[in-house]
């Protein structure tokens, strides 16, 4: 009945598991009924859990993933802690297995559920209002997809409580994760979480492309389109032709795990090889999916709060697709050590050394912006500096190990992880930290709270280099990553300091969350009633905060690069137009809470052999899509008489702060900094 | 700026007529990453291809005639939906429910004849599990197999469709997306008839 799932599967038998198999229930029924005790369910299901509003999905997406982000600093700070003390006669407290699973979830969660649902949202908050639409291509599917992604995440929480998880790290490895070496659920958890996500995102790329591609306002051509929703549309384009790759490596090591094939094995004619192959296709050109919108997050803080044009505007266009394109061209990398031919390792060096050239392009052009530009130190702008400060040592150790005979010293050493948490970090997170702040003024319609931002900024900034640094020395010294436990006493001290740093970036991440609670404390107080509080350069800024629904009463046309500082240079933003019309939105459904619920069903029925329920969960899917593609009542309209009263209110209170009279008001703004 | 109230439904969702363009260019590109799939099932499948661990080959596997007639079931199938599709353009209710169905019966036809070529081998003792070859023959086939057998549940739902709500706009817009899928996926068959198995057999 129950498949491979046993009473003793429940994982009671460790202190800390424990604690999350009896917590994590409790504290689910805990919020249900405190939501149910204030009546919130109903407001949550038909303003949220159905919605197909981009903004709103896009704040569900960063909510899953700063939550999942949490998860994964208590896996990092748990590593952190066995490593500071496992020394000789010390075990410390996690066993070989035990921290395989810790660093495995880890590498998963953070890229995975952490850092793609944040830069998800963020493209869901930013491009429809960016590009002037009014909402995406595909609203029903974008609910869809978050859907998938936030049953996935809860697979890998569930993976804590009943079983386990994969202890092959986050790539996999072959022929480890067969079901030989690896009878366990672990692997199984794994494979279909990155699957069921993975759909999510494949549809999400075709969603995002299809709307900046189609739905741009009139007279905003590609070359005018705003640096963040061109990086948005250059890593929809690697989604596309990359997730594929992953979906075809978890699914044949899945052939193999259930129906005994022979692919990754050893025997049989299976070649281990062939997966990291086919692995590495997606897992480089994800790292630029992560990083490149952070990229465009910068460009647009740079050129915001410097008062300018950016500078080489093209030049950061061409650089973010050659750096796409490149990105494809170098997944062999992560192997150089497997038996290559000697001249396939240099031809994929020299691939992967090429990156640092558009990378740079990109540091230059941002540092010419803010050159002479009167700069305002606000909190995006502390971690975009941050950013280029420290990006700068990560690349610089990554183009040292796209040298063959480097890589050899130092491959599997610690030395890499310390690389790619210098990519990562400042590369995408501080970027996404950075958007975050930057736009969350115009989703809820007031300003945040700096000072905790930049206790926050302050943390990571010197977290950091703690955390990370020293991995680079121990690297040198030899020491082997995914290790629970050593023997060198020389190794101790820097593992402690890298311990110290952790702790501090743990402050850092408790001031970022507590600057959501203040602000949120202080609304009232920072209410920004002109939908323009950093003194905007694009479209998003144009209208109020936060947006109405429809976004835009009337789609704008579009002139120029920046179009609304255009505006208010020439003194004609804010058009009032003199009639409005009829708007069609799309209706809320609930067919992604659905699909998403069926596709969490398929995935747990089929990790633990309970083939009746992965099978109502198949049908499900199916059922859901049937209803769905049967439904031509997909519209409801928000009439001319309805528009006008939210728009003349929104002008009331536009006059009512002094931006409507007469001259522009970034004039005026202006004379106060020079 | 006041003088431009009337712009064009950039939004997207007036008035319908957007909507639809934009579904179909959403499809193409689903389709270009489905193509994507099965490309690397290709490149799998040939790096796969002399791995036989002892066991059969192309030769001992594959019967050329009942092949062809395999492949022909699945050829004249998107003949056939062509012919759906020019009937729906000249609004021909009955003709479309009937090329449909013609079609839906040389998919089923298509389907089967594969279920029993696989069962035929599986009974042989050469199912996916005996060699690395078969494992990448069965994926490849069956992917695409299954694909199939998911565009014959789609024009079952569309037929339904067509009969209770007529050839609507909505409607219509649903039957090109699947007449893309179609033609994709004989497209794709081609390339395994001619890689999988003349190759094979050559
Ligand atoms: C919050 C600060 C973080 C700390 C202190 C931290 C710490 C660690 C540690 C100790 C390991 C295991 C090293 C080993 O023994 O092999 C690790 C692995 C890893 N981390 Fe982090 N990490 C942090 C944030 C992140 C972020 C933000 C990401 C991605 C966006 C990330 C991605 C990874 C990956 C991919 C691995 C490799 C997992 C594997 O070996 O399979 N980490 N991290
Ligand atoms: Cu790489």
């Amino acid at each position: 009945m129950f498949g491979r799932l046993t009473w003793d599967s429940f994982q009671i038998h460790d202190p800390f598991l424990f604690a999350a198999t009896v917590g994590m229930p409790l504290g689910v029924i805990a919020l249900v009924a405190v939501l149910a005790y204030f009546k919130l369910w109903g407001y949550l299901w038909s303003e949220w859990f159905t919605t197909v509003d981009h903004k709103k999905i896009g704040v569900m997406y960063i909510i899953l993933g700063l939550i999942m982000m949490v998860r994964g600093v208590v896996d990092a700070i748990m590593m952190r802690a066995q490593q500071a003390v496992a020394l000789g006669e010390a075990l410390g407290y996690l066993d070989a297995n035990h921290y395989a699973q810790i660093f495995s979830a880890h590498g998963t969660i953070m890229i995975i559920f952490a850092a793609m649902p944040i830069m998800i949202g963020l493209m869901n908050l930013a491009v429809p209002l960016q590009i002037g639409a009014r909402d995406v291509a595909f609203p029903a599917l974008n609910s869809i997809s978050f859907w998938l992604t936030a049953s996935a995440s809860i697979l890998v929480m569930l993976s804590l409580s009943i079983g386990e998880f994969s202890t092959a790290g986050w790539t996999g490895l072959a022929p480890y994760f067969e079901k030989e070496f690896s009878p366990g659920t672990g692997v199984d958890y794994w494979t279909w979480a990155l699957q069921i996500s993975g759909v999510g995102t494949t549809l999400t790329g075709i969603n995002f492309l299809v709307t900046i591609l189609k739905m741009r306002a009139p007279g905003l051509t590609l070359m005018k389109l705003p640096l963040f929703s061109w990086t948005a549309l250059t890593t929809n384009v690697i989604i596309i032709l990359s997730f594929p790759a992953l979906t075809v490596a978890l699914f044949l090591l899945s052939l193999d795990r259930y129906l005994d094939m022979h692919f990754f094995t050893n025997d049989l004619g299976g070649i281990v090889m062939l997966y990291a192959n086919i692995f590495w296709m997606w897992g480089h050109p994800e790292v630029y999916i992560v990083i490149l919108p952070a990229f465009g997050v910068f460009s647009e803080v740079v050129a915001t709060f410097s008062r300018k044009y950016i500078f080489g505007y093209e030049s950061l266009v061409y650089a973010t697709v050659v750096i796409a394109f490149l990105s494809f061209t170098v997944w062999l990398h992560h192997f150089f050590t497997m038996g290559n031919d000697v001249n396939v390792n240099i031809a994929f060096g020299i691939a992967t050394m090429l990156i640092a050239i558009p990378t740079g392009v990109k540091l230059f052009d941002w540092l010419f912006t803010m050159y002479r530009g009167r700069i305002h130190f606000s909190t995006p702008m502390y971690w975009t500096l941050g950013f280029m400060v420290l990006f700068a040592i990560g690349g610089m150790t990554g183009v040292l190990m796209a040298v063959p005979p480097i890589d050899y010293m130092v491959h599997n050493s610690v030395f890499l992880v310390a690389h790619f948490h210098n990519v990562l970090i400042p590369g995408a997170l501080f970027g996404y930290f950075a958007g975050l702040i930057y736009w969350f003024p115009k989703v809820f319609g007031f300003k945040i709270d700096e000072k905790w931002g930049k206790v926050s900024f302050w943390c990571w900034a010197i977290g950091f280099p703690l955390a990370f640094f020293p991995l680079y020395v121990l690297g040198l010294m030899g020491m082997p990553r995914r290790i629970e436990h050593y023997t060198n006493p020389e190794w101790q001290p820097l593992l402690i300091v890298a311990g110290i740093g952790t702790v501090v970036i743990t402050a850092g991440i408790a001031a970022l969350l507590l600057q959501g609670w203040k602000t949120f404390q202080d609304r009232e107080k920072n209410a920004d009633p002109t939908g323009d509080p950093w003194n905007g350069r694009t479209l998003e800024w144009s209208i109020s905060s936060p947006p109405p629904v429809y976004n835009f009463a009337v789609i704008p046309q579009v002139t120029a690069r920046d179009d609304f500082w255009v505006q208010k240079e020439k003194g004609t933003a804010y058009p009032r137009p003199e009639k409005y019309s009829d708007i069609h939105m799309p209706k809320n459904v609930p067919y992604g809470v659905v699909i998403g619920a069926a596709s969490f069903f398929l995935g747990f029925g089929l990790i633990w052999y309970i083939w009746w329920m992965a099978i109502l969960g198949a049908l499900g899917i199916v059922v859901t899509m049937m209803v769905q593609g049967d439904n031509d009542d997909t519209e409801y309209v928000i009439t001319a008489e309805e528009v006008k009263k939210i728009e003349d209110a929104h002008f009331e209170r536009l006059a009512a702060a002094g931006v409507l009279s007469g001259k522009p008001r970034n004039a005026n703004q202006e004379s106060h900094h020079e | 700026m006041s003088s431009a109230v009337h712009a064009p439904a950039a939004g997207g969702h007036e008035a319908g007529g957007h909507g639809a363009e934009n579904k179909l260019f959403g499809f193409w590109i689903y389709l270009m990453s489905d193509l994507i799939i099965f490309a690397i099932l290709f490149a799998t499948f040939a790096v796969m291809s002399g791995n036989f661990a002892g066991g059969p080959g192309p030769k001992q596997l594959f019967e050329v005639p009942y092949l062809f007639l395999e492949t022909l079931f699945l050829l004249v199938s998107s003949v056939t939906y062509g012919l759906a599709v020019i009937s729906m353009q000249s609004g021909k209710q009955k003709a479309v429910l009937f090329r449909l169905a013609i079609t839906f019966l040389l998919g089923l036809g298509f389907v089967v004849m594969e279920l029993m070529e696989f069962a035929h081998l599986i009974e042989e003792g050469f199912g996916p599990d005996k060699s690395a070859y078969l494992s990448s023959f069965f994926t490849l086939v069956g992917t695409h197999g299954f694909h199939v057998s998911c565009g014959l549940l789609w024009m079952l739902f569309m037929i339904i469709q067509v009969v209770r709500k007529g050839l609507t706009a909505g409607v219509r817009s649903r039957l090109m997306r699947l007449s893309l899928f179609w033609h994709f996926l004989d497209i794709v068959w081609v390339g395994v008839f001619t890689f999988v198995y003349l190759v094979g057999l050559l």
